[in-house]
């Protein structure tokens, strides 16, 4: 069996296969973006990745919003990866976003470091990186770009937009800017803000990294940089993604390496859940920019949709868009109580939307662990959006050649 | 002797019945919409603006299936997301025996809607009466295989019951209709000997009818 499994590794018949990131340049000068803190900036680099086939008439693309720490790289492989796309077990064929019926985009979002452009990038105007003179961005802002992104794909209306977490709330933006370029949105564990507990959790991550001697005002790249910071960062927020209950259920109060306790301070990851959450934190530095979580996380900080147009009714309420609004009952970070408050503001404006409650024991991190029941969930109602959209589309080009539609 | 069963409405009579009160083009809440069968058919024959209330994530799955908007939600913890007075008309069909508030239920309709229409049991026909005195047992519907111990229906209510309960809440009762072997039949004779099942549609006391 074994020797089986070594000579022929199982094949993902539900894997979108090898995958590349891709990368566009958008508002070239002198078109250039305006941000929201109304300075203009340009250009800028977008990576992406497309999986699926974009259907002729256009009306199947569904566009992915990764959360704080995520990548254009959604799904499928690349070469020589220990491990697929960050939502590999929700995205491709047959799956919860089904790559043989749907074309599904996912970009890096403004002021990241998954090769969008962000504050490790090199400013065109000096030629040296951004730093700390990189704009002070928003929700919005990563928004527009997206935006920009899908129009140069030729895309008008895009199916859907599905996020969780940052995602989620780039999903409430794209709704409320832009509400005739999207018939349905799907938003998990999300809020219209940061509520006053997850801004505390990271202004306890950026005092970590700026507060690190490595962190040198932003200008470390090529050193060491603020490792220990953002390492500490990513352990705090690493916590708030997960529950009482499944941090119990995982680690409890087992020992790393040993059967009896050392009663020894050196020793900093005897616990298990100690262990782990070094790993995370070495792991996290291995792949992220300290200044691009400086930056993101303050864009989520500064994310208020209601203070943004006037209140949250307004800022939804223009949309006809199908809304799907999924809490988890765990989720202590974007609490289900946040994402009621979605739903009350439309229904206050009569809008379309269903809502659940998951009881899943993940906590924060359950959209992209519990993926079985999100799928239940997402495919009739993507299923749904798509049917809708052709049935309404051939009314419409029906009753343009002159035809009578069929009753 | 077999043990009578007080029978349920088909479900497609209730539905028709349902729409038959429903004005098109009203706005139509149904708690407890399943797979959201009623629902679509009111926005699809009866261009109704609609909302359903489901509890189990199943029936759930097939009204989202339906393009049916859907709230997950409890009866008995009410439905606090959804503004007051938003709908024309609240639904509950066959279910007010089986919460454990039922006035807190209809309270809550009459919050969130002008009129709340409601069909419910009614457990004074006569052959569950006879069942009681003659055989001392608990009554039944038909929804088998359902004994005393696992009923979901909570509460044995007849037709004056749910008038004197209409009458508690400060309602008028703008219709009332006994259904009588599956039928709906207006003014009946002896109805809560005779009906198995009832509808009424309740009116908030000092609103105005019709829209």
């Amino acid at each position: 069996m074994t020797e089986l499994l070594e000579e022929a590794p199982p094949v993902d018949e539900r894997s979108v296969g090898m995958t590349e990131t891709h990368h566009s340049t958008l508002f070239e000068p002198p078109s250039e973006l305006r941000l929201g803190c109304r300075s203009k900036f340009g250009p800028v680099t977008v990576a992406w990745e497309t999986y699926g086939e974009l259907s002729p008439a256009r009306d199947n693309a569904i566009f992915i919003c990764h959360a704080l720490t995520g990548d254009a790289h959604a799904a499928g492989w690349h070469a020589n990866a220990k491990k697929p796309g960050w939502w590999d077990g929700f995205i491709g064929p047959g799956k919860g976003v089904d790559t043989n019926k749907y074309f599904v985009i996912c970009a890096n979002i403004l002021g990241g470091c998954m090769g969008t452009t962000g504050p490790g990038s090199i400013n065109p105007e000096t030629g040296e990186r951004f730093c700390r003179d990189f704009p002070v961005i928003t929700v919005g802002d990563m928004v527009e770009v997206h935006a920009e992104l899908v129009r140069s794909f030729g895309i008008e209306r895009l199916l859907a937009v599905v996020g969780g977490s940052l995602g989620g709330m780039q999903v409430l933006e794209w709704a409320a800017r832009f509400p005739d370029r999207l018939d349905a949105a799907v938003v998990l564990a999300s809020a219209a803000n940061m509520s006053a507990q997850g801004i505390a959790f990271n202004a306890v991550g950026r005092r970590a990294i700026v507060t690190d001697p490595q962190y040198n005002a932003g200008k470390y790249y090529g050193e060491a940089g603020p490792r220990y910071g953002l390492a500490l960062a990513r352990m705090v927020a690493h916590i708030t993604y997960l529950s009482e209950a499944s941090i119990e259920r995982k680690f409890g109060r087992r020992l790393q390496d040993s059967e009896e306790l050392a009663y020894s301070l050196l020793r900093e990851t005897e616990f298990q859940v100690e262990s782990y959450l070094h790993y995370q934190g070495k792991r996290f530095v291995e792949r992220f920019d300290a200044n691009s979580y400086l930056y993101l996380t303050k864009a989520m900080d500064y994310f208020n949709l209601a203070d943004s147009y006037g209140s949250l009714a307004n800022a939804l309420g223009r949309t006809d868009a199908h809304f799907l609004v999924i809490s988890y009952s765990s989720d202590w970070l974007f609490p289900s109580s946040q994402s009621r408050e979605i739903v009350r503001a439309l229904l206050e404006r009569r809008r379309h939307v269903t809502f659940a409650e998951f009881d899943s024991p993940f906590g924060h991190d359950s959209f992209l662990i519990d993926v079985e029941g999100l799928e239940k969930m997402v495919v009739p109602f993507l299923h749904r959006t798509l049917e809708t959209r052709r049935k309404k589309e051939s009314g419409v080009s029906r009753q343009e050649s002159g035809e009578k539609p069929s009753e | 002797m077999s043990r009578y069963c007080l029978p349920d409405v088909a479900a497609s009579v209730t539905d028709v019945l349902i729409r038959s009160q429903i004005p098109a083009g009203s706005r139509v809440l149904d708690l407890g919409c399943g797979d959201g069968r009623l629902l679509s058919m009111l926005r699809d024959g009866h261009q109704c603006d609609i909302l359903g209330v489901e509890l189990d994530r199943e029936r759930m799955l097939g009204a989202i299936g339906q393009g049916v908007p859907v709230l997950q939600a409890d009866l008995d913890e009410g439905v606090p997301d959804i503004p007051s007075d938003s709908f024309d008309f609240a639904v509950l069909s066959q279910t007010l025996q089986e919460v454990r508030h039922p006035k807190r239920v209809l309270q809550e309709m009459l919050r969130v809607a002008r009129r709340a229409l409601v069909v419910v049991p009614n457990f004074g026909h006569w052959r569950v009466r006879m069942q009681v005195i003659l055989h001392g047992r608990t009554p039944v519907t038909q929804q088998l295989p359902y004994e005393w111990f696992n009923t979901p229906n909570l509460h044995f209510m007849s037709m004056p019951d749910f008038r004197d309960l209409a009458g508690r809440l400060n309602t008028t009762i703008v219709k009332e209709l006994p259904i009588i072997h599956g039928r709906a039949v207006d003014n009946a004779w002896l109805a809560n000997l005779r009906a198995e099942s009832a509808l009424y549609v309740l009116e908030r006391n000092g609103l105005p009818i019709g829209a």
